[in-house]
């Protein structure tokens, strides 16, 4: 293939962070239409706009979901990106790998794609950029017989689930984010694969309030690890952070001079809750006043740890602004266990009576946090059958339009103008 | 065997779900799984876990481009297989992290990375600013109001020693996504770089009838600012759209519904730059971010003015904020009006909302700051 002349993406290829333009370079030395994709990327750097044609559907026999469709609209110009099509793979728990198993899906991507891809998309997924429709069933074949491997979601289904990387390397996750997210991932293959959802549905795993894979932006359920008892404090090694032997922050800090540590300066007085004070060289946490904010254990990991009854707090409905604006997730339940043992029984039949509501009354295009939304928060906890709590609100309402029912009122609505009439003259 | 077109059923094998992920972990990773005490980040990029048996994790994180290619996975294993005995690991924002399992053996892997020129940048760890999360813009998305790699690529060059250093008040997450989709959900960054259109859309009669169901095109506008019409086309009256313009909010979800209704556009399109938001729960709610500045132009292939207005905002929230503090808390603090003037930000009315539940961004009270706004 040819190969194009790229003066505005050369200029790409200064500078000290590594560049995806010097990167492709490389790959069209091996695999040419790369150079098309460089050809056409420097055309839309040209003209500002993309030369990517609207969507067209293309998958793979039975499945719904795992591929996006492209075209170029410039064809006859850059053959090599004629089509252009997204795959999207299903990527283990927390984004570990092994190079073997890299290997052999770069092998493949090779042999069947153009070797370009994304680590990772950003809802989770492996993204390998750009293939041939014709590519399509040949690649699923080998992903799925040579490495055991699948695709992930698009389009109106569940989409891909993802979690932090939880108990396997942090000290404050609360819950096994991985193995539940892995195991909820199988539960729902036919979810992910067969789009049967109004619009997309996403779940995302957080083993502590710090929330590092943002669920609760991002995710329509959002499971975020916490703990019901008491911060375990390490009091020997609350002393060693005073006298400044320990670095506060686990030494996130240490490019900048500021100053001795000061525990009533960047604890006790940033607790937002106001819990904590000094008494006889020891720290002292009033628990049932800490909202678990994580603040003072990510100052002092060494000295303080989530309480040991652990579980997760869940929250619904987060998403992106289209179509009716940006939503973080609202607390639902404040604590529920969250165990392998039981299968996850009480987070599946959450889950489950959320679907099953939402794909009745949830319009076309319409994510659940929006359903929510037109429908009212009361209505919602309703149909979930849930008691109304005041963890659910930040405040209560200012406005005094209460919908009351029929049930609710003595006598209820209906009455007796004429009798009341008789009583109260026009 | 391979895929058989004349039997695409025969043998077919789905729903397999992700691999396990216990394969993937290194042995110190999978042994010491839920046993882990605390961390200390070492030095910028390389983080030190503790487990209650003794054992230590060693981990380099290597901020990486995202839209890498198979070339470039394969010299990562090499890295990997010659240093971490075959494992590795993805961040959430696309950082790279190699893991070992004793002290002596960061340096060599240090050495390893430093010795591959710019390609393995190491950092992105506690108050700094670590990788950008991103979406695909023009070199794969049929949407994009801007490109996604270049600006990032831009962006980080001028941040580099942000990446590589713990010098801020708190640690700073950037942010873009290519158009209002957000499908980097930029919405709760400390730093966004957003993707906008300012024309409304075209509508091309020609392919309308062909591509498009009406309905679902009309009902697609979150303001109704499509209408059913009609149009001639070669003689013949066929059934169409339009647009009220004085409603199009520029949002691209009737394009997404209907292809004969593009509104890209070289002159309409550019960026925006939201800041202030977040999404840990730490001191403060997570919190959305608010547009400050609505535009600035794609100038390709560096994209100045967007570097400089982020540069500019780091550098007045480094300078000001506490320790600890967060981009939208020390704005919080501060107020906003001077949060505009330290950042030498214009104040323009598009900052002021004017959609859905706008009011409860006005102020409602005395209290304000006289700062140079006031004239
Ligand atoms: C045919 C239309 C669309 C295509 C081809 C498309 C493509 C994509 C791609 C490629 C990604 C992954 C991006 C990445 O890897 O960084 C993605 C994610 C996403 N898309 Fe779209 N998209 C489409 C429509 C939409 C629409 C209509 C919305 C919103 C109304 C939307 C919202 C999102 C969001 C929020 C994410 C990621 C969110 C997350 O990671 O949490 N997309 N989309
Ligand atoms: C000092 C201790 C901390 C450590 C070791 C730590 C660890 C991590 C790691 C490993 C990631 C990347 C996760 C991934 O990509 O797989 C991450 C991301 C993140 N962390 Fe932390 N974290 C710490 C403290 C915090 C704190 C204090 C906050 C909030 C104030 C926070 C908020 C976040 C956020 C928002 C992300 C990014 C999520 C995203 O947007 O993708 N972290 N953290
Ligand atoms: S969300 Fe919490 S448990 Fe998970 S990686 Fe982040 S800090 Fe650790
Ligand atoms: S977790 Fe937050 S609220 Fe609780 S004691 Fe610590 S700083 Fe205070
Ligand atoms: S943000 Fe918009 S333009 Fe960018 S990849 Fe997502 S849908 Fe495409
Ligand atoms: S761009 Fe958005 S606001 Fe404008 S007409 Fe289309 S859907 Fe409506």
């Amino acid at each position: 293939m040819a190969k194009h002349e790229t003066p505005l993406l050369d200029q790409l290829e200064t500078g000290p962070w590594p560049s995806f333009v010097t990167d492709l370079k490389k790959q069209a030395e091996t695999k040419p239409e790369v150079y098309d994709i460089l050809g056409q990327l420097e055309l839309s750097y040209k003209d500002r706009i993309t030369h990517w044609k609207h969507g067209g559907i293309v998958g793979v026999f039975g499945y719904g979901g795992g591929i996006v469709g492209r075209y170029s609209d410039l064809p006859e110009k850059f053959p090599g990106v004629e089509h252009f099509h997204t795959i999207r793979v299903a990527q283990p728990a927390s984004k570990y790998y092994s190079t073997a198993n890299l290997r052999k899906l770069m092998d493949l991507w090779e042999k069947h794609g153009s070797a370009v891809t994304n680590f990772h998309g950003s809802t989770g997924d492996i993204i390998l950029l750009g293939t041939r429709t014709e590519n399509l069933e040949p690649f699923f074949w080998d992903l799925t017989h040579e490495m055991g491997q699948d695709l992930g979601g698009s389009g109106s289904n569940l989409r891909t689930p993802a979690c932090c990387l939880g108990q396997s390397r942090c000290e404050w996750a609360c819950y096994d984010t991985q193995e539940a997210c892995y195991q909820l991932t199988l539960k729902y293959q036919d979810e992910i694969h067969r789009p049967a959802f109004p619009y997309k549905f996403k779940f995302k795993f957080s083993g502590c309030p710090n929330d590092c894979v943002a669920a609760i932006a991002r995710s329509d359920i959002s499971v975020i690890g916490t703990w019901r008892d008491e911060i375990r404090i390490d009091q020997a090694a609350v002393k060693e952070y005073i006298a400044g032997n320990y670095p506060a922050n686990g030494g996130a800090h240490s490019g900048r001079d500021w100053g001795k540590f000061d525990i009533q300066k960047e604890v006790i007085d940033l607790c937002p809750t106001q819990c904590m004070w000094m008494e006889g060289g020891e720290l002292k946490i009033d628990d049932k006043e800490c909202t678990r904010c994580m603040h003072c254990i990510n100052v002092m990991p060494r000295a303080l740890r989530p309480g040991a009854d652990q579980g997760a707090s869940i929250l619904v409905g987060a998403k992106a602004p289209i179509l009716e604006g940006a939503q973080m997730s609202t607390l639902i339940i404040p604590f529920m266990k969250v165990s392998a043992d039981n299968e996850y029984e009480e987070l599946v039949e959450f889950i489950e009576k959320v679907w099953d509501w939402w794909m009745e009354v949830g319009k076309n295009r319409e994510r659940v946090g929006e359903t929510m939304q037109r429908v009212g928060l009361p209505t919602f906890i309703k149909v979930m059958e849930i008691e109304p709590i005041p963890q659910m609100i930040k405040e209560p309402r200012s406005n005094p339009y209460v919908f009351w029912s029929d049930e609710e009122v003595p006598g209820g609505f209906e009455r007796d103008i004429d009798e009341f009439r008789r009583r109260h003259a026009a | 065997m391979g895929y058989n077109p004349d039997k695409p059923m025969e043998g077919r094998l789905t729903d397999l779900g992700p691999p396990h992920y216990e394969q993937f972990m290194p042995p110190v990773i999978k042994e010491n799984k839920g046993k882990w005490l605390w961390h200390e980040i070492v030095q910028p990029g390389v983080l030190m876990h503790k487990s209650e048996t003794g054992d230590e994790v060693y981990t380099v994180r290597v901020g990486s481009a995202r839209l890498v290619t198979c070339q470039f996975i394969r010299e990562v294993c090499d890295i990997a297989d010659k240093h971490c005995d075959g494992y590795l690991r993805f961040t959430t924002r696309n950082n790279l992290e190699f893991m070992v399992d004793s002290k002596d053996k960061v340096q060599p892997l240090l050495d390893e990375l430093a010795s591959r020129g710019n390609r393995f940048p190491v950092g992105g760890t506690g108050a700094g600013v670590t990788n950008i999360v991103h979406t695909q813009g023009w070199i794969h998305c049929h949407t994009p109001a801007t490109d996604a790699s270049g600006p990032v690529k831009a962006v980080m060059d001028e941040l580099f020693d942000y990446f590589t250093s713990m010098t801020l008040p708190a640690q700073v997450r950037i942010a873009l996504a290519c158009c209002l989709n957000m499908c980097g959900a930029v919405h709760a960054s400390d730093i966004a770089i957003l993707g906008i259109h300012r024309k409304p859309p075209m509508i091309d009669h020609n392919r309308i009838t062909g591509v498009c169901e009406l309905p679902l095109a009309i009902a697609s506008c979150p303001l109704g600012a499509v209408k059913p019409a009609k149009a001639e086309i070669d003689g013949k009256e066929i059934k169409t759209v339009k647009v009220t313009v004085e409603r199009c909010m520029f949002c691209g979800n009737c394009y997404t519904m209907c292809p004969a209704m593009p509104l890209a556009d070289p002159e309409g399109d550019g960026i925006a730059i939201l800041v202030g938001g977040k999404i840990s729960n730490r001191i403060s709610h997570p919190k959305f971010s608010k547009l400050v500045i609505p535009f600035l132009p794609n100038n390709t292939p560096r994209w100045p003015e967007v570097v400089e207005a982020i540069k500019k905002i780091l550098e007045a929230y480094a300078k000001d904020a506490k320790k600890y503090e967060r981009v939208g808390e020390w704005a919080e603090r501060i107020g906003w009006e001077s949060f505009f003037e330290k950042c030498d930000i214009p104040f323009t009315e598009k900052s002021i909302d004017d959609y859905r539940l706008a009011y409860d961004t006005w102020r409602t009270s005395t209290q304000f700051k006289f700062t140079s706004h006031i004239k």
